[in-house]
């Protein structure tokens, strides 16, 4: 059982919170994740980013769109409230060193899980330039927290309304011709990361990419997060999130990330609908 | 052939016991005594539901079974047992009608006697030895120990007055067990009976390992497993779930930071193995540890009160001829499948199944396409499966394990129409505590090396269970963790 300490709601979907976890806390490192589950019983496992930790305060946080029936009901939990199950922290940290100049890709709630590794990055003496995508002003998360690291922030929504009006390639690919960044991080939807290795792979720019699958138990032992990388299957949760963006098979782990999309449908539909009928009731 | 029910089948038994003296039984009027029958839920109401499938003996049925040992003097059955259980003499306890006497004889040997008497290889291990299946020349007719085991077992459990064994004083002494599998389950009753601290440590929410996630419902109601974990707890052992030694805490802190004396590691399996196949990461393929995991452990099997999905399957192909290749069969099909193959490239005698579990999926209907092995996996447009090309295979000569090694039929490729394919062919070892555990020596399947006493490289870690053996069985797992806990308790109280 770990206690919820704060919530707060960043966007329209978009929450943050900081849970009780004094070992995940103590052993996490950037890039690593947790499989959170509700209930005991009939809850199911999900995996979420660690966004960042406090080892002081033995908590770590989160931050997570509502997506489906589980983040829909995770951000119900009220402070003081405990979530059943939490598994931590997870998959491979991420390699940190000083590489010289890296650009950190985030889009939407890919930020969250970008914010620990820029810091790192940033850490260990790299010049680090972000730049930030989201669709719309109102899902731009962690402005300030990642200003804060930022050599140069750049921002852009895909809708105008804040930053630059451009996808986050745009901004890249100008970096990747001006600037020649020795590395390229990019976290986000699985469509971003796909073009994003596909504008840096003419200017030979390794890029990391962190996938986000469907997983059960998050050690390696059911295989449902497999990916190709570069031919060869490789699982998210033990040998990754991590991967060379430039041999992953995007196209299929897009597929596979759609192999229950019916089922997933009819719940977040069902969330919603519950959700109007709790407003109308409060 | 008409399905026998219980009622009918404990009449037979009645019968056959009214007509003997049971007092004075001769050698041959006992293996005159028929074989008797497992009763089960009929196979076509079966499939429509989780519930067990094998009912368990009536008394008089499990009298009559037990008159049939012949009470050997160099009880050949003992050699089988992996914990070396006094067979005759529980056996003869039960056929006196004593079964709290014959439940305790078990319990001297084994901890988990429900479950072992379920899921036991029993016609490979005790009853492979039985004189009387070999008088009769057909180790199917041998005695069935493992349903007798499985009777007093569960009239204990049911009675509700399972006696708890003597904790020793407390020692002082603290014993880490990473894995609540079978393995971890029996070093921690052995150790806490000594009076030491005992913790295990699970990833899953839920303890029991393989017997939770793995085993279905059908074959080991979950219940059982709670009620041994529950015993565990009673007799003060503690259990930590969402635990990942490597992750949540490196295996050496646990002695160095947390001051536990010794370690035993039972982490199991691991990691599915793949056919590396063309069409493996197309979706509608599984691996068996993902398929049974979702069903059995996340309750996808009920949808109405499970957040976890399965997938919607119409036509399943099984890879594979073990147990579990079994479980995710029979679970396809109680999920609603309509048509279910096990593809197997040798013969079913070559099968490592058990006999049992083969002829319950028979019974169901599953279809077995022995001798054919896939090639690849074909999909659509969306990247959804939607076949399965196989090449047909027939036996040569025997390769190192003994069995006839299959070889494939060039030009004899055929396409099978199906829409989910699930992979059961293994795990490796999951490498997480090699990673993160320097001089811990594993050999290069990534299995933990130990010796005859279960003792790994590093002084005060022991190791068993699947996590050494590889994909074995529930009582191996348990016949390791029995040594390994001697071995703890010895170092213990050398300390």
């Amino acid at each position: 059982m770990n206690k919820v300490l704060h919530k707060e709601q960043l966007g329209e979907e978009v929450f943050r919170m900081r849970i009780e976890a004094p070992l995940i806390a103590e052993e996490r490192s950037p890039g690593q994740f947790v499989i959170v589950q509700i209930d005991t019983d009939f809850g199911e496992r999900i995996p979420l980013t660690i966004a960042d930790a406090d080892p002081e305060e033995g908590s770590i946080t989160i931050i997570f769109q509502t997506v489906g029936s589980t983040t829909h009901r995770l951000a119900a939990i009220e402070v003081g409230e405990c979530i059943e199950n939490l598994l931590g922290p997870l998959g491979q940290p991420t390699y940190i060193e000083n590489f010289g100049k890296v650009i950190c890709v985030g889009g939407g709630i890919g930020v969250a899980p970008m914010h620990p590794i820029a810091q790192g990055l940033k850490k260990a003496g790299n010049e680090v330039k972000i730049i930030m995508g989201a669709r719309n002003k109102d899902l731009m998360i962690m402005e300030e927290d990642m200003a804060k690291i930022a050599d140069e922030l750049i921002l852009c929504t895909d809708d105008g309304s804040y930053g630059r009006k451009a996808l986050v390639t745009e901004p890249l690919k100008e970096l990747c011709e001006t600037w020649k960044p020795d590395m390229v991080v990019a976290i986000g939807p699985p469509i971003m990361m796909k073009f994003c290795a596909e504008t840096t792979r003419p200017y030979g720019v390794y890029t990391v990419v962190s996938l986000n699958t469907i997983m059960i138990d998050g050690t390696g032992m059911c295989g449902g997060c497999r990916v190709s990388v570069g031919g060869e299957t490789k699982f998210v949760c033990v040998d990754g999130p991590e991967f060379d963006g430039h041999l992953v098979d995007f196209d299929n782990m897009m597929l596979r990330l759609g192999t229950y999309k019916t089922r997933e449908a009819e719940d977040h539909h069902e969330c919603h609908l519950e959700m109007a009928i709790q407003e109308l009731e409060d | 052939m008409s399905h026998p029910s219980k009622e009918q089948l404990q009449k037979e038994a009645a019968e056959v016991l009214s007509a003997l003296d049971i007092t004075a039984l001769k050698p041959k009027q006992r293996i005159a005594i028929p074989v008797q029958e497992m009763p089960t839920q009929d196979p076509g109401v079966r499939i429509t539901n989780m519930e067990e499938v094998a009912i368990g003996y009536s008394k008089d049925q499990v009298i009559a079974e037990s008159l049939r040992c012949l009470q050997c003097k160099n009880a050949p059955c003992i050699k089988g047992c992996p914990v070396s259980i006094d067979i005759p003499g529980f056996i003869l306890k039960a056929a006196e009608g004593d079964f709290q006497g014959s439940i305790d004889i078990i319990k001297e040997s084994s901890l988990l006697p429900a479950i072992c008497g379920r899921v036991c290889p029993q016609e490979a291990q005790c009853q492979l030895y039985c004189t009387v299946g070999k008088s009769l020349k057909d180790v199917e007719k041998s005695v069935s120990i493992g349903r007798i085991e499985r009777y007093v077992a569960d009239l204990e459990r049911e009675s509700g007055t399972i006696k708890m064994p003597e904790i020793a004083p407390s020692t002082g002494k603290k014993v880490a067990i990473v894995g609540s599998g079978p393995a971890g389950i029996t070093v921690a009753a052995d150790v806490r009976k000594a009076g030491h601290d005992v913790t295990i440590f699970e990833a899953f929410h839920k303890p029991g390992g393989v017997m939770v996630y793995g085993i279905p419902e059908f074959r080991l109601p979950k219940s059982i497993v709670a009620k041994e974990i529950d015993n565990l707890k009673q007799m003060g052992v503690k259990v930590e779930t969402n635990f990942l030694i490597g992750r949540t805490r490196k295996l050496m802190d646990l002695m160095v930071k947390d001051g536990f004396d010794a370690i035993f590691v039972g982490s199991g399996a691991g990691l599915p193995k793949f056919m590396k196949i063309e069409g493996e990461n197309l979706i509608g393929v599984f691996s068996a540890n993902e398929y049974l995991t979702r069903s059995n452990l996340m309750k996808a099997y009920d949808p109405k009160n499970a957040s976890t999905p399965i997938y919607n399957s119409k036509t399943v192909a099984v890879l594979g001829g073990g147990n579990v290749a079994m479980d995710a069969a029979r679970t396809a099909q109680r999920l609603g499948a309509e048509k279910v193959y096990v593809v197997y490239r040798r013969t079913e005698k070559e099968m490592p199944a058990r006999v049992e579990e083969v002829g319950h999926a028979k019974e169901e209907g599953i279809d077995f396409l022995l001798l054919h092995n896939p090639k690849r996996i074909i999909g659509d447009d969306k990247g959804r499966v939607t076949g399965l090309e196989l090449l047909r295979y027939e036996l040569g000569e025997p390769d190192d394990s003994g069995r006839r090694r299959p070889i494939a039929i060039e030009g004899s490729e055929s396409i099978l129409d199906v829409d989910t394919v699930i992979v059961s062919i293994g795990n490796d070892s999951n490498p997480l505590i090699k990673q993160t555990t320097e001089s811990l020596v594993t050999n290069k399947w990534g299995n933990i090396i130990v010796d005859e006493d279960c003792k790994t490289s590093i002084p005060g870690v022991f190791a068993g269970g699947d996590i050494v053996l590889g994909a074995a069985t529930v009582i191996l797992a348990m016949g390791q963790g029995r040594t390994a806990a001697e071995s703890i308790n010895k170092m213990l109280a050398e300390k």
